[in-house]
């Protein structure tokens, strides 16, 4: 029989022992992982799409806002790659820098959907009963409320109240940090707001779940306290499939963003995002298609990447799923 | 001379009613839509005043300002709470009150004329979803692992990763502008409705296709199947009489969610092909502050879903009778 390179074969009297170096869940995961080409395929294009946000000043030809009246609606040519919109700027740059939104709209979603939702999950699961129900009636009130039409509404509100006060007042100071995130710092609020609910139920599912394991059993008998027990034993266990569940929402967060640019509510212009320059791009779809349809192409392909890697996850970290 | 400008989307305003009252110095501050429109402002003056036909002009932004005066009118009103609590009898009683920006419609008239279209799209959306998401399922439940099934759930995961925003674009680009076969926008005839009902379809379409994958898959292991085939029952007969029967359970219990989701999501539809319905007039009423339209529209899309969400509970032990509530 031939030995892999990680497996070790020992001989002691009769007995034949064959070992291999202990693979975590992770590692495992991670080789799953690599064999299925799409989740790579994705991985790639959301690595490019990170490398393009953070060095976007040194990528894009032009810079986001600057554009010369006399090239508006060029066509892709030379000297502007994929044409240049109603004000005669770069798409091209305008769609590099666009990565930087989608993307930090994407993050600021899937962090506050885990750091807030996995947490309350984790805490409504593990005490269960009267915390639970009383935790678990709030996350069901506002899960009810169709999500999209919840973030509408906090932006007409936001977009509305904010614009009236005078500066020093609290709403001033948070119109002025909008401002100067372009009209985003609305956009996170609204996601988070609304993220982290999904997560909640999820995580709480697992927790409910997992406290009544033998583990969870052993470790209070040796012990620990509530907080270690959640923090040292629950939490590690269900952080895999919680990854899961963030990686597919986060084309979802991706969306609103540009939804609600493209109706008018997402960020100030020139703010380079995919969603407005869709809106803007579709009014003269007659006479110059490719202003609406790059951006789109660019939105279709993030959302893809996100996508594909969360199905690549899901079948990696939970084969029976598949 | 300086005029002081608010993005506030207080309405558009004329150019030449514009021109010809910065002429006459009739207007000190002017409200307009959107920064688009303070810049196509700011250009104007410009060319006007270049050419002699204005003394020079200076934009000032003062969008308080004219917020605050909009604000002012409405606090001569009632005070918030009695506007608040009559509001909500009153919507209660199904009024939903007054527009803002249309003088002679209340906000249930205008639902009642858009409405309808909305609804009209949803149906034919969640018809073009149906036709081709379940059979698409269906086909790759039926050829798992092969080719076929590789290639529809490709296509199942191309639909839900495409919003309707690149789509619909790209299918008036193809359809529309390049092969000239369809309209490219506004409502009324049956060519006018296909590109809408696809781009707005096609998403869920996807979602129905993988979601009939799945339960066709679960179905044709069951023992019954098994029987049926045991007593020489033909193949097509145990999939669509057999299998296919209870493989749409979980599939028809999503259609009225999906309906709902699909009549509140054609927002953007709406707004790509021109389309009369609730979603574009919405939009308008975000732009305008049409506040009564924007919560009136709100929360008949809420209900909506809700009602839908009900719905589903309470057939679903009608339509499969394993599931009990006790």
């Amino acid at each position: 029989m031939e030995l892999k390179s990680n497996e070790k074969k020992e001989i002691i009297g009769d007995a034949v022992i064959l070992e291999r170096p202990e693979v975590s869940l992770w590692k495992d995961a991670f080789r799953r992982m690599c064999k299925n080409k799409m989740a790579i395929l994705g991985a790639i294009i959301i690595i490019t799409l990170f490398v393009l946000a953070i060095f976007a000043p040194y990528i894009a030809p032009y810079h986001y806002a600057e554009g010369s009246l006399k090239d508006n609606y060029a066509k892709p040519g030379d000297k502007y790659l994929l044409g240049a919109d109603f004000m005669g700027r770069d798409v091209l740059s305008r769609i590099i820098y666009g990565t930087r939104i989608s993307l930090s709209v994407g993050i600021i979603g899937a962090s506050t959907a885990f750091i807030l939702g996995v947490l309350y999950g984790l805490i409504s699961g593990y005490y269960g009963g009267k915390i639970d129900n009383i935790m678990m009636r709030i996350v069901d009130i506002m899960y009810g409320f169709p999500t999209l039409l919840l973030i509408i509404l906090m932006m007409v509100l936001f977009k509305s109240t904010f614009a009236v006060t005078t500066p020093g007042t609290i709403a001033g100071t948070l119109s002025a940090i909008d401002n100067a995130f372009g009209g985003l710092f609305f956009i996170f609020i609204g996601i988070g707001v609304t993220a982290w609910i999904g997560m909640a139920r999820i995580a709480r599912g697992m927790a409910l779940s997992l406290r009544e394991k033998e583990f969870v059993e052993a470790a209070r008998a040796t012990g620990n306290s509530n907080f270690q027990i959640m923090i040292k034993h629950i939490l590690p266990n269900l952080i895999g499939p919680c990854i899961v569940a963030v990686t597919l929402q986060i084309p979802r967060y991706i969306t609103f963003e540009a939804f609600l640019s493209f109706i008018g509510l997402g960020v100030n212009p020139p703010t380079p995002s995919w969603g407005m320059m869709i809106s803007e791009g579709y009014k003269a779809i007659r006479s110059y298609p490719h202003l609406a349809l790059y951006p789109g192409i660019a939105l279709a392909i993030t959302m893809m990447a996100f996508n594909f890697l969360g199905d690549g996850l899901r079948d990696a970290l939970d084969p029976r799923m598949k | 001379m300086t005029i002081k400008v608010g993005i506030n989307g207080f309405g558009r305003i004329g150019r030449n009613v514009f021109r010809a009252g910065l002429k006459d110095k009739e207007i000190d501050f002017v409200a307009v839509n959107d920064i688009t429109d303070a810049k196509t402002l700011a250009h104007l003056l410009k060319y006007d005043s270049v050419h002699g036909k204005l003394p020079e002009v200076k934009l000032e932004d003062d969008t308080i300002l004219i917020e605050e005066r909009r604000l002012k009118v409405l606090s001569e009103r009632d005070p918030l709470w009695k506007q608040y609590t009559d509001y909500l009898w009153n919507a209660l009683h199904g009024d939903f009150g007054p527009s803002y920006s249309s003088r002679s419609r209340t906000v249930n008239d205008i639902i009642s004329t858009h409405f309808p279209v909305s609804a009209q799209l949803g149906v034919l959306a969640v018809i073009v979803a149906m036709v081709v998401g379940i059979p698409l399922g269906m086909i790759s439940a039926l050829k798992q692992n092969t080719f076929i099934d590789y290639f529809c759930m490709f296509f199942a995961l191309l639909g839900v990763s495409v919003p309707s925003m690149t789509l619909g674009p790209v299918l008036v680009w193809i359809f529309a502008l390049k092969l000239h076969i369809l309209p490219v926008a506004r409502w009324g005839t049956w060519q006018q409705a296909i590109l809408p009902a696809f781009t707005l379809g096609i998403g869920s379409a996807a979602l129905l296709a993988r979601l009939t994958r799945a339960s066709m898959l679960q179905v044709i292991r069951e023992d019954y199947i098994r029987t049926a085939r045991a007593k020489g029952v033909s193949e097509e007969k145990v999939t669509v009489h057999h299998a296919l029967k209870n493989a749409l359970i979980p599939v028809v219990t999503v259609i009225g969610p999906l309906f709902a989701a699909l009549v509140t999501g054609s927002l953007i539809v709406e707004q790509i092909f021109a389309i009369p319905g609730c979603g574009k007039y919405f939009i308008t009423s975000i732009t305008n502050r049409d506040y009564p339209v924007v919560l009136g529209i709100m929360l008949l899309y809420a209900l909506l879903i809700i009602i839908a969400n009900l719905i589903v509970d309470l057939t679903y032990s009608w339509i499969d009778p394993r599931i009990r509530y006790s």
